[in-house]
């Protein structure tokens, strides 16, 4: 469990990493937390000629509010925006979701946009950013660019990231005034990958719920005005969109049936918080 | 620490410090980083590095491997197969008598994914592994068997094909006369159990450098084997040398065992050839994923069980048929589960009439081997599953029916059917406490307001008796009466311990029981400390042990909870040697006679008359300083050993009885679960354990025994379980998908103690440590089992199984079109990785234009993924290297194509597969060209097979990468016979997101 050999980077500043992406290419790779990748590395499933670690720029390890989004660069980890003060009336949902990312220590080096620019389907963070709809901030020697969830996440391990592009920062809405938030998963174990994740937000008579580990990304619906007694019937339906996928751990079917059950407690939960 | 005032015991012995909780000695050391493991051993400069090649097979022949590129890697010093290892070693000795070889590398075929293959030596480890993946194996895939019962089936795939069968050995027992008993019973309660195949996980891995000395052909080799020594001789007969010449040491510290660490020995001879071959020494150090997919696995068994009973609850005969799975090899001492408790089959009832029929199968997984309970979970999760059959069926409270049938109590020793001598106990007094402070009322309680409020609630029991000591004989079991006869019997036990001092009155302690965290250290400073009146904290025990300087035996090792009845016992007649001849020294200077001086507080001194004393450091000095002044004929120097054998433990007789243990401790555990109505998750609200180990040394240790057993028994019951997919392939390669119980999953059990010492062993203690791992899986399936009113429970109860078992339907969408594409229904079913798909797309181009770019190698070229090269190697065949990768997962393959069943132009089979490091798969696909006027419609559907490490590392993604790769072959074919159709990257949706729509493979 050796990693094949690879060229160690460290940058002085963003742009230092901009430009060793930009010259090495596809075959170099961003190093923040490396809690996926250097596993991974290590596994020899994913390998990479050059690292260019940005874990210890300090411009980009902030968190920062504006004009009703919290920022978060790109070295920030989980743990400290879990020990942000400010973070459970900020965003409530990232908040109830940060306790289900992987482990204490893996928080303490795991960044939020390193989970968010990995992009697997059972992450917790991703699915937060997508039922949010927040932004991915991506920056590359050319310039950079914002993107919506819906638009950076394609699919699984799969982002609309440009090989020569970096994610700097990413950006999730401000809670809304009256709007209510749930999370819940179910892992076999605290801390694993969810079997199925469920993020709900409800606000005045629109519901939206985003299911991670279901489909190949997170995915999010909407319904506005849906008479109570359809919820369990427009579940039902979106859990046979999602489909799922049989793994020794879970069925599809267990799977489809988690959106159902775990999606109407998440609304249920969220009714309940919203005003 | 201040000595403590003695303590009346039942043996009339005063104790200081024996039953006492004594903090463990060991604690500082490893709980401030100073514990040094076998890694951190030191090695002779030059020490060359090893990794493994494994097989991504379950079943193949190794058709040929070229090692050649490995070799020129720059730092490579030389790379093993089994052509080599064949020269230099025998195969391993077994316990049966079948054509059933093994190498410590696989030669002409691979049996299990995983298995050893070849081994690169190295400079360091990572150029070990780069040369690894260099190593280019062919392989022509066989069929696998899996499953036991199919193992068994008469035109099975044969693991072993010169056994002729996968059954290798079946023995039939029967004692007193069950047929009568089951013909004259009001009812026969029958179950049937599959109990999977799991391991305990020790933090470190297997660890091996070994060291050929050509002067005197010595290999010497430092590992964290843990015994039992009957596997030394395996080692060096495999070797070609004599014990003398294979010396093993063990380091004092270990990360876990759990009898797993005995699973060594293969690397041990591997490790040694390569020495030998290289001239350097040679390190391996075996990682997580080698050794969740090859190291060892306690066997997953199939069990028949039928209980012959009154209408009151009376068992009046037990029948037991097992299927125990040995996977591909059968390494010493296998077959141990399916024998070590073949004693005690009855376990903790009185009924007299027992009939068992042992079967011994092979499949295509990993060979299995030693693991803590050592036969015991699968054995009491048949009998205490079938007692609450027997409840059930009878309508009887599931506590009244174990308590009818217990052995009663004053009949011990008592004499079980099949020869179990247990020692002691009181198991109806056991229960009553346990009902009384485990709170049992109070618990029926809470069910009962659980249920009424429409809560899924069960409560689940286990009696249960906990063996230790194993009687080195019992495998003799296996083999029929007239064979045993001409072997010659097998019983023995020995175990050795020296008590040393030095000549300023300093002990210390060497034993043979190759701890791993148990605390033995404490334990024996504890006896030692109490025979010469010193404290605990004075005596250093040194737990290392080598087999040229350290008295050898069979027994030594770790494992069978053999400390406390075996190497406790002989470390106190060690001390108390050491005691009398103190006391004989001391009897000339203190002038009283021998039996009446006595130790306390570092003093010798007349038992009258305290104050007429002297210092234990003086006798000592004498001792060494002086042997002159010794009594006469008394010898010189203080350092006794002594050894013990326990008498009870005898050969079996000829009516196949055999007392399989010495000890025999009882465990009667309860608990109350909870399953949540919408996920299956269970939430444990009280377990309580239970314990009767005769005579507790250290309760603090006992406990935590409990507490680690009891750990692992919540890790069986609720996650733990080594995956294989029908094909083999091996799919719990990492600590994510093999999952392990953390403090957030193991409740806080309640611990009861009562101690019915064992008459049999001369500290009346019997064994703690395995009673959990037999008791908590089969108490909580029986809980689930009451709270889902169902009959069959596998473990591990995933929260997708228990929600199986609630037999609920599901609801079709309301629009039928909003169900996935028809993969979804044929999906494989958990365990089995073939996975199945099929879509459709339409091609603005005529059948003729696809067909002839699909038969074009040029064009095939271009439309495989990643493709650097393709040849061609027979007509529509290929041979391709191939780039394949999802997000960041890439790997290289040889991929090998074939188009077959061609019906031009309407449709054709695509089959082949892929090998690369990253594994390797299997598969074919129909292709069907459908006109639609001016278009084209491409229907297809495919089954994949994957092995290997992508299959054990990455099973929760293989479904949705296999669709990506199958998309990205689409798109390339798409823009290659109709550019303008190929979906391009936008910034609303990639290109492949776009593509999983078009083939329908996403809404």
């Amino acid at each position: 469990m050796k990693p094949k050999p690879f060229t160690y980077l460290r940058p002085a500043d963003i742009n230092e990493a901009l430009q060793a992406l930009a010259r090495i290419g596809e075959d170099a790779r961003i190093l923040a937390g490396g809690q996926s990748l250097l596993p991974m590395m290590n596994f020899r499933l994913a390998q990479a000629r050059a690292l260019i670690d940005i874990s210890r720029l300090a411009p980009l390890a902030y968190i920062r509010k504006t004009a009703g989004e919290i920022e978060i660069g790109a070295a920030t980890t989980q743990a400290q925006l879990l020990a942000w003060p400010q973070l459970g009336d900020a965003t409530p949902l990232l908040s109830a979701a940060l306790p289900h990312v992987g482990h204490f220590q893996t928080r303490s080096r795991g960044t939020v946009c390193g989970s968010i620019a990995h992009s697997d389907p059972a992450s917790e963070l991703p699915l937060c950013l997508a039922t949010l709809e927040g932004k991915v901030v991506l920056r590359s020697s050319k310039g950079e660019r914002v993107l919506p969830a819906a638009e950076f996440q394609t699919g699984m391990l799969a982002t609309a990231r440009r090989p020569d592009e970096v994610v700097v920062a990413v950006r999730f809405p401000e809670r809304k005034q009256g709007a209510g938030y749930a999370f819940m998963e179910m892992a076999q174990r605290h801390g694993d990958f969810a079997i199925c994740a469920v993020a709900a937000v409800v606000s005045g008579k629109t519901t939206r719920l985003g299911v991670g580990g279901v489909a190949d990304k997170p995915t999010v619906r909407e319904w506005s005005g849906l008479p109570n007694g359809e919820l369990d019937d427009a579940l039902n339906d979106f859990a046979w969109e999602l489909g799922g996928t049989d793994d020794h751990h879970a069925t599809a079917a267990y799977r489809r049936e988690l959106v159902r059950r775990l999606g109407r407690r998440a609304i249920e939960e969220a009714a309940k918080c919203s005003s | 620490m201040a000595q403590p005032p003695s303590q009346p015991s039942h043996d009339g012995l005063e104790r200081r410090w024996l039953g006492r909780p004594v903090e463990r000695i060991e604690d500082a050391t490893l709980l401030t980083g100073h514990g040094y493991f076998a890694d951190d051993m030191p090695t002779r400069a030059g020490t060359l590095h090893a990794a493994i090649l494994r097989s991504p097979h379950a079943h193949a022949e190794i058709v040929a491997i070229d090692t050649a590129k490995a070799m020129a890697r720059s730092g490579v010093v030389a790379v093993l197969t089994g052509a080599e290892i064949k020269q230099d070693s025998d195969p391993f000795i077994i316990v049966l008598r079948q054509p059933m070889d093994q190498w410590s590398l696989a030669t002409d075929r691979v049996r299990f994914v995983g298995e050893a293959v070849a081994v690169v030596i190295a400079e360091d480890r990572y150029i070990a592994e780069d040369a690894v993946d260099d190593i280019e194996v062919e392989y022509r895939k066989l069929p696998a068997v899996i499953d036991p019962m199919s193992a068994t089936a008469a035109d099975a795939p044969l693991v072993h094909p010169a056994v002729g069968s996968n059954v290798p050995s079946e023995r039939h027992f029967s004692y007193g006369d069950p047929e009568r008993r089951f013909a004259e019973a009001d009812r026969v309660v029958e179950i049937t159990i599959d109990y999977p195949r799991n391991s305990q996980t020790p933090l470190e891995g297997f660890v091996v450098a070994a060291d050929y000395q050509p002067g005197e052909g010595v290999y010497d080799v430092m590992c964290n084997f843990q015994g039992p020594f009957t596997v030394h001789p395996v080692m060096s007969k495999a070797l070609r040398c004599s014990g003398a010449q294979l010396r093993i040491r063990t380091p004092a510290y270990s990360g876990g065992g759990f009898g797993v660490k005995q699973a060594i020995f293969p690397y041990v001879v591997l490790m040694c050839i390569a020495s030998r071959r290289t001239g350097r020494p040679v390190k391996w150090v075996e990682d997580r994923f080698e050794h969740l997919t090859a190291a060892i696995a306690a066997p997953n068994r199939i069990i028949r069980a039928a209980a012959a009973v009154k209408n009151d609850g009376l068992v009046t005969a037990f029948r037991f048929e097992q299927i125990d799975d040995y996977g591909a090899y059968l390494r010493p001492p296998m077959p141990g589960p399916l024998y070590r408790q073949h004693g005690i089959m009855s376990g903790a009832y009185a009924a007299k009439d027992m009939q068992i029929v042992n079967k011994l199968v092979m499949t295509n997984k990993t060979p299995s081997g030693m693991v803590r309970g050592f036969g015991g979970p699968q054995i009491y999760y048949g009998l205490e599953r079938l007692m609450q059959r027997v409840a059930v069926e009878l309508g009887l409270d599931p506590l009244d029916v174990i308590r009818k049938n217990l052995v009663p109590a004053g009949s011990f020793p008592y004499r079980a059917p099949a020869g179990a001598l247990i020692d002691s106990g009181d198991y109806q007094t056991a229960i009553a406490m346990a009902e009384r402070d485990g709170g049992l009322a109070d618990l029926r309680r809470r069910r009962d307001e659980a249920r009424a409020a429409g809560r899924i609630y069960g409560i689940g029991f286990a009696a249960i008796v906990e063996p230790a000591q194993s009687n080195m004989g019992y495998l003799s079991t296996i083999v029929p009466v007239e064979e045993r006869r001409k072997a010659g019997p097998k019983g023995g036990n020995v175990a050795y311990a020296t008590v040393n001092v030095d000549c300023l009155g300093a002990v210390s302690v060497t034993a043979d029981s190759l701890p791993q965290g148990q605390g033995h250290a404490t334990i024996l400073s504890q006896i030692v400390a109490e025979q010469l009146g010193l404290d605990p904290h004075d005596i250093r025990c040194n737990m290392e042990r080598d087999t040229q300087r350290d008295p050898w035996s069979i027994a030594t090792g770790n494992y069978s909870s053999r400390f406390s009845s075996s190497t406790a016992v002989v470390a106190q007649m060690a001390a108390k040697k050491v005691r009398a001849k103190i006391a004989q020294i001391a009897s000339q200077t203190l002038n009283v006679p021998a039996d009446e001086v006595a130790f306390g507080d570092g003093k010798v001194f007349a038992k009258n008359n305290p104050d007429n004393n002297i210092r234990f450091s003086r006798i000592a000095g004498t001792a060494h300083w002086s042997p002159s002044e010794l009594p006469t004929g008394m010898a010189p120097g203080i350092s006794e050993t002594a050894s013990y054998s326990a008498p009870e433990i005898e050969p079996p007789n000829d009516a196949d009885q055999i007392n399989t243990s010495l000890t025999y401790g009882f465990v009667f555990d309860f608990c109350g679960i909870e399953i949540d109505r919408d996920t299956g998750a269970i939430r444990i609200d009280k377990y309580v354990t239970m314990h009767d180990a005769g005579r507790i040394l250290n309760p603090l240790i006992a406990d935590g025994q409990i507490y680690g057993s009891f750990g692992w028994g919540i890790g069986c019951a609720l996650l733990e379980e080594f995956a294989y997919g029908a094909d083999g392939s091996f799919l719990s390669g990492t600590f994510a998908d093999y999952l392990c119980p953390t403090a957030c999953e193991v409740p806080r059990p309640v611990i009861l103690h009562m101690e019915s010492p064992s008459p049999l062993t001369p500290l009346g203690a019997k064994g703690i440590g395995e009673g959990n791992c037999m008791s908590t899986p089969v108490c909580i399936a029986n809980a689930v089992a009451d709270a889902l009113g169902v009959k069959d429970v596998k473990l591990p109860l995933t929260p997708a199984r228990v929600k199986a078992l609630m037999g609920e339907t599901e609801k079709p969408p309301r629009v039928a079109a909003k169900a996935p594409p028809a993969r979804a229904a044929a999906a494989a079913t958990p365990g089995g990785k073939a996975l199945t798909g099929s879509g459709a797309q339409t091609v603005p181009a005529s059948p003729e234009v696809i067909w002839r770019a699909l038969l074009d190698p040029k064009v095939l070229a271009r439309v495989i993924p990643g493709c650097h090269a393709l040849d061609q190697t027979g007509p529509n065949e290929y041979r391709a290297e191939v780039s394949l990768g999802v997000g960041i997962v890439k790997g290289r393959f040889t991929a090998r194509v074939a188009l077959t069943d061609l019906d031009p132009p309407r449709a054709a089979t695509l089959s082949g597969g892929l090998e690369g490091s990253l594994g390797s798969t299997t598969g074919s696909g129909r292709v069907r060209l459908v006109p639609q006027g001016a278009v084209t419609q491409i229907d297809y559907d495919y089954v994949v097979e994957i092995s290997g490490k992508a299959a054990a590392v990455g099973g929760r993604m293989l479904d949705g990468a296999t669709k990506v790769l199958i998309g990205q072959f689409f798109q390339r074919l798409f823009a290659e016979i109709a550019p303008e159709a190929a979906p391009r990257p936008g910034p609303a949706r990639t290109w492949w997101q776009r593509l999983l729509k078009f083939l329908g493979l996403q809404s």
